[in-house]
């Protein structure tokens, strides 16, 4: 066994044969597919559990308050303790709801989002599936989600559920644009749409700096458009407290609750860390041509290290400015994305097409 | 629609959004500021604000004697009926009849902490405790009599009320 955790694939490559070695190829597959699910599981837990909690933790700080505070030292384990409450709370059937859709509709959330992480690259070789169409794949799984947001909102028989879900839908509708065509920048950039690939274009300079002001202006308009199309604050109308109690789980107890709430911080984690691969770099190292020196120290660090940074800064940003901003009335909503967030975008794919064929960007 | 306005809109927002997090960005690298307190650990060392609304206590002096005439202004303006006073009639050394208080009943459990008492009182003789830990297993614990055993009235004359 060769474990090397700079370089994740002879590790996979190990794995693969000596599970074929053993089985046949049927089996190998089947037996891969369940390690890789349980892994995935396991990630969805400790990931989810921990972005509650790092979440509570900073909008206490922004709020000047402490946080979760007695559970654990520093509160660590009070999501945990909050889960266990959440498994063991009853289940509630509600009269006159569709049955089979009510029930349907966590699964298709969770897995809509488990389908996304998928395709994302944690480190070199550390990759569930590796399409020559990641991103692609990715605009189609994301918006996979909404359908079980609609579904939720349509067979809770709450008209509260139903307004939450068709403001969702709306909103998915029109960001899911924005977040496309943001993606299609950094493809323009790259000229590949597998995500590996778009990694390994950055080992000389992540994209945000090596494609400087259109770069910059598409980073933020998918940050932007990405926290919209995953139902974040400050364009969480389709669960707007104030109005809708909790719009499309308002029905929703117990477990089933609990998936769609792991559902939005799990999209919150994916979205962050496509925006961390796309346009900050993946697991690639911080290198600058020239500064060997420097190059070697930044090689040093492990690339999941690396990834696992990036994205948690883009999730503190996320959560900087959901915590900032007042939530957005539905009209304010889409008059920022089809009058602001679209023409800006449609403008800067231009741009960048004339600055990669003029060679403007540092190469 | 004009262009210059558009693009002035794009830059104003951005500005002005950038306001924002700059302000819960200030005090989301400042732990130091936080301005809650963990509760039952600071117990010990917890000082209470002046203006506090705890519970209302009588002051009494160091010979056990306080201010209260048994007038009953409080027990009127009290919106709840949480004060009760019983008074009683003495005849003092002079041998004038004279009214003083027997108990200034004060029920807890039935007070808003509105303050129109402590306000009202011609003689400073009620006021804000700071106590807040109030909770007890008996409602009948809650009902407190306010002059302490054995006290009487302070004969000097009172400063008047500053308002």
């Amino acid at each position: 066994m060769n474990f090397n955790i700079y370089d994740f694939t002879s590790f996979t490559k190990w794995i693969d044969t000596a599970l074929n070695n053993s089985m046949s190829a049927g089996w190998a597959t089947l037996v891969e597919l369940i390690i890789i699910g349980i892994v995935f599981i396991a990630f969805y837990a400790v990931v989810g559990l921990y972005l509650v909690y790092a979440e509570r933790k900073v909008c206490a700080l922004i709020q000047n308050r402490l946080g979760p505070n007695r559970v654990g030292p520093l509160g660590l384990f009070q999501t945990i303790a909050d889960l266990i409450k959440l498994l063991m709370k009853e289940l509630i059937e509600i009269k006159h709801a569709d049955k089979f859709l009510f029930n349907l509709a966590p699964f298709i959330v969770i897995i809509a989002s488990f389908m996304a992480i998928a395709a994302i690259p944690f480190a070199k070789g550390l990759h569930a599936i590796d399409f020559n169409i990641g991103i692609f794949y990715l605009f189609a799984v994301s918006s996979l989600g909404v359908i079980g947001i609609l579904l939720s909102g349509w067979s809770s028989n709450s008209k509260y559920s139903l307004i939450g879900a068709i403001r969702s839908g709306a909103q998915v509708v029109s960001y899911e644009l924005s977040v496309g065509l943001a993606l299609l920048s950094v493809v323009i950039f790259s000229g590949t749409m597998q995500l590996s690939g778009i990694v390994e274009s950055q080992a000389n300079g992540w994209w945000i700096i090596k494609g400087h002001i259109p770069a910059i202006i598409s980073f933020l308009i998918f940050l932007v458009a990405s926290t919209a199309e995953t139902n974040r604050g400050p364009f969480d109308l389709a669960e707007a407290e104030s109005e809708l109690t909790a719009g499309f789980h308002t029905e929703y107890s117990g477990i089933k609750f609990a998936f769609f709430f792991l559902a939005e911080y799990m999209n919150m984690f994916i979205v962050a860390s496509i925006a961390a691969t796309v346009f900050l770099g993946g697991w690639m190292p911080f290198h600058i041509e020239g500064w060997t020196g420097m190059n070697n120290v930044m090689d040093y660090i492990p690339p999941f290290v690396w990834y696992l940074g990036k994205t948690v800064f883009v999730i503190l940003v996320i959560m900087w400015f959901k915590w900032t901003f007042p939530r957005l009335r539905i009209d304010q909503l889409l008059t920022l994305e089809w009058k602001y967030l679209l023409p800006i975008n449609l403008i800067n794919i231009v741009l960048i097409s004339l600055v990669v064929l003029l060679g403007w960007y540092i190469k | 629609m004009n262009i210059f306005k558009y693009l002035g809109d794009v830059f104003g927002g951005v500005k002005s959004l950038w306001a924002g997090m700059r302000v819960t960005g200030y005090y989301f690298v400042r732990p130091g500021k936080v301005v809650t307190q963990k509760y039952p650990e600071n117990r010990k060392k917890l000082q209470m604000f002046e203006r506090f609304k705890g519970e209302v206590i009588m002051p009494h002096d160091a010979n056990n004697q306080h201010a209260c005439t048994g007038c009953g202004i409080c027990e009127i303006n009290c919106p709840n009926g949480s004060i009760e006073i019983i008074s009683n009639k003495i005849t003092n050394a002079e041998g004038k009849s004279e009214r003083i208080i027997d108990k200034h009943i004060y029920h807890l459990s039935m007070c808003t902490f509105c303050g129109l008492c402590i306000k009202t009182c011609p003689s400073n003789a009620i006021a804000w405790g700071q106590e807040f830990e109030h909770a007890v297993f008996d409602r009948n614990k809650l009902t407190k009599v306010l002059n302490k055993q054995g006290s009487s009235i302070r004969k000097e004359k009172k400063e008047t009320k500053e308002v």
